[in-house]
């Protein structure tokens, strides 16, 4: 482990503390309203599953119910950021960024007026609402559109600073959570800085380049792999865009092959956003931990990341396949 | 400036917005292809705006307190480029550059390029919206201005403009007012056979909007409304304003064909002509 990530001593204790990262957008919100007056906090119907209640009940009077619209709320926080107020909108990822995708592109984007979009509920883990629920695709949606930062945090700790954090980053921004609770691993003391990806585990013979909570067991399956005698290198790259290319090319430079983890599509997800730099710059092999042009379905999430091969087995058979393509 | 207007102000206001129509023929006709019957309709009522209504500095176009005029339908720019130059927002020289690779005045507007133009528009149904959230933002923080909204008649067939009508409502956003440019025309055809509109103010009343109906060529009309609209402190406003699709060139007048294409060179002199000459009525100084 790198020490200097601070991450939690036991990552393998099963009394791990777990949390949803939406949890930390909750609680980042009200540091965030602590910090600035100028924040609001919109949401579409959503207030208690996406924790913005928890900004609500602190500061109702910036507090504004929008109802089932996430296109209007998408042009109502472009006008209140337009005038001068920082709004985040919150629901779920399926609705915003993608029920109002185009609105996020002329409104927001194109306008470039510092609108962050909270997506709720990403990722195959929302579980038993079924395949409706699941965003997938917000990634790809997001880091098409110039002007926009796009952040996967990969536990309640790391969201809760993602969100203070595009408060004071002057465009828009994409912040990407999930339903389920997951593992706590980072710490207060764990670096986090927009557009600085972050060495979790320091290895020679791979990288493995994560965001958002599958980053636990790609820590998880290096640990296992180190008993073969695997030493890999975990990347926390919590900044899909701006993408620290320095960090995952220093890496993937020292170890020859990556694997790149997410619980999104393959296409037009973190790991093309790496693959489009390495194919560019250091052309080495890789292997893709995502979901592969399905949509999701119904299930407990435990058992729809393993159905849907982003388990820890998954990744250690990535990495032993990637390493098998070194030349 | 809160202020009735008098006669001598609508004979200048008329000449004034016969010289944005003869500008907008010309920089159309440069141009070689945008909007023309939607800007020509709403020249009057651009007009009203930039020369007697709104409260702005063109030379500080940023000014925290001016009052914020959002072009919702963003393809009839060109009669907002045109109003604003002879504003004096930037020289008239400048509007030959529509539509041109690195000019300030792109085919639709954006924020980012024009001082002046407060919103990127064209994608129809989210002006509304974007002209809510200014008018909640600043009543939250006590401001005094005034948010105006332009939208097309069509672009009310598009969900998220009723999304935020109906906040709006809710909120008794009052500092807002909404411009309907109700000229029947879109691409396809007339709105009424495209996908009926009407009856739009009961629409807008169930949406708990106070709504006025005005004669958009009439220029006193339109400023006693947008009067009237200040004075309403419980609702928005909606000014629904009646208006005929190239008004002030007989061949463009009331013929959706003109949406979306310019005059070309040969038509562009006729209809300078025909406006310079009030119709025949005058002789133009530049025959």
């Amino acid at each position: 482990m790198n020490k200097e990530a601070y991450l939690i001593k036991n990552l393998t204790d099963s009394n791990i503390e777990k949390a949803p990262t939406r949890d930390g957008y909750g609680k980042g919100l009200v540091d965030a309203g602590e910090k600035d007056d100028c924040v609001v906090v919109l949401c579409a119907d959503l207030a208690e599953s996406t924790r913005s209640h928890w900004f609500k009940e602190k500061f109702p009077q910036r507090y504004i119910e929008l109802g089932v619209a996430e296109q209007n709320m998408a042009t109502i926080a472009a006008g209140l950021a337009n005038y001068g107020k920082i709004p985040f909108i919150s629901s779920y990822a399926v609705f915003s960024p993608g029920r109002n995708n185009e609105q996020i592109r002329t409104t927001i984007s194109l306008n470039n007026v510092p609108v962050k979009i909270a997506g709720a509920h990403a990722g195959i883990s929302v579980g038993p609402d079924g395949a409706t629920h699941q965003a997938l695709e917000d990634i790809a949606l997001m880091r098409v559109q110039p002007n926009m930062t796009v952040l996967v945090p990969c536990d309640a700790i790391e969201a809760r600073k993602a969100t203070l954090a595009a408060v004071f980053c002057d465009g828009p921004v994409y912040l990407r959570f999930g339903r389920e609770k997951s593992p706590v691993f980072t710490t207060n003391k764990t670096p986090f800085k927009i557009g600085k990806a972050v060495v979790f585990r320091k290895g020679k013979d791979v990288t493995i380049a994560g965001c958002g909570v599958l980053l636990y067991n790609a820590l998880i399956a290096a640990e296992e792999l180190s008993k073969e005698g695997i030493e890999a290198e975990v990347i926390n790259s919590h900044t899909i865009k701006p993408l620290d290319i320095e960090t995952i090319l220093n890496s993937v430079k020292k170890t020859g092959a990556v694997v790149t983890v997410e619980e999104h599509q393959i296409a037009g997800g973190f790991g093309s956003a790496v693959s489009e730099v390495l194919s560019q710059y250091f052309p080495a092999p890789q292997e893709f931990i995502g979901v592969r042009d399905h949509f999701g379905e119904s299930g407990e999430p435990d058992e729809l990341i393993k159905a849907f091969g982003m388990g820890v087995l998954n990744i250690k058979e990535a990495v032993r396949r990637v390493i098998k393509r070194k030349a | 400036m809160s202020e009735y207007i008098h006669d001598e102000k609508v004979k200048k206001l008329e000449v004034m917005a016969n010289a944005i129509r003869q500008s907008l023929i010309k920089m159309l006709v440069a141009a070689g292809s945008g909007h023309t019957a939607g800007p020509l309709g709403m020249a009057d009522i651009f007009t009203a705006l930039y020369f007697h209504i709104l409260k702005h500095d063109p030379k500080n176009p940023d000014w925290s307190e001016r009052d914020r005029l959002i072009l919702s339908n963003g393809h009839i720019c060109p009669i907002r480029y045109a109003a604003m130059a002879h504003a004096g927002y930037f020289p008239l020289e400048e509007l030959k550059t529509l539509r041109k690779f690195g000019t300030r005045l792109q085919g639709h507007p954006e924020r980012e390029r024009l001082p002046g133009v407060e919103t990127t528009s064209g994608p129809l149904g989210s002006g509304l919206g974007q002209a809510a959230g200014i008018a909640y933002g600043a009543r939250m923080d006590g401001k005094k201005f005034r948010v105006y909204c332009a939208m097309s008649d069509a672009e009310h067939q598009a969900g998220n403009l009723w999304e935020s009508a109906m906040f709006a409502g809710n909120n008794k956003l009052s500092n807002l007012t909404g411009i309907v440019d109700r000229n029947n025309i879109q691409i396809n055809g007339m709105t009424e056979n495209v996908m009926p509109l009407e009856p739009l103010r009961s629409k807008y009343e169930a949406f708990n909007w106070h709504v006025l109906e005005v004669d958009g060529h009439n220029i006193e009309e339109f400023v006693d409304a947008v009067e009237e609209s200040k004075a309403i402190y419980e609702k928005p406003t909606v000014i629904i304003a009646h208006t005929i699709p190239g008004k002030g060139i007989s061949e463009i007048e009331f013929d959706f064909k003109w949406h979306g294409v310019p005059p070309k060179p040969e038509e562009g002199v006729n209809f300078l002509n025909e406006l310079r000459t009030l119709g025949g009525k005058i002789k133009s100084e530049h025959e």
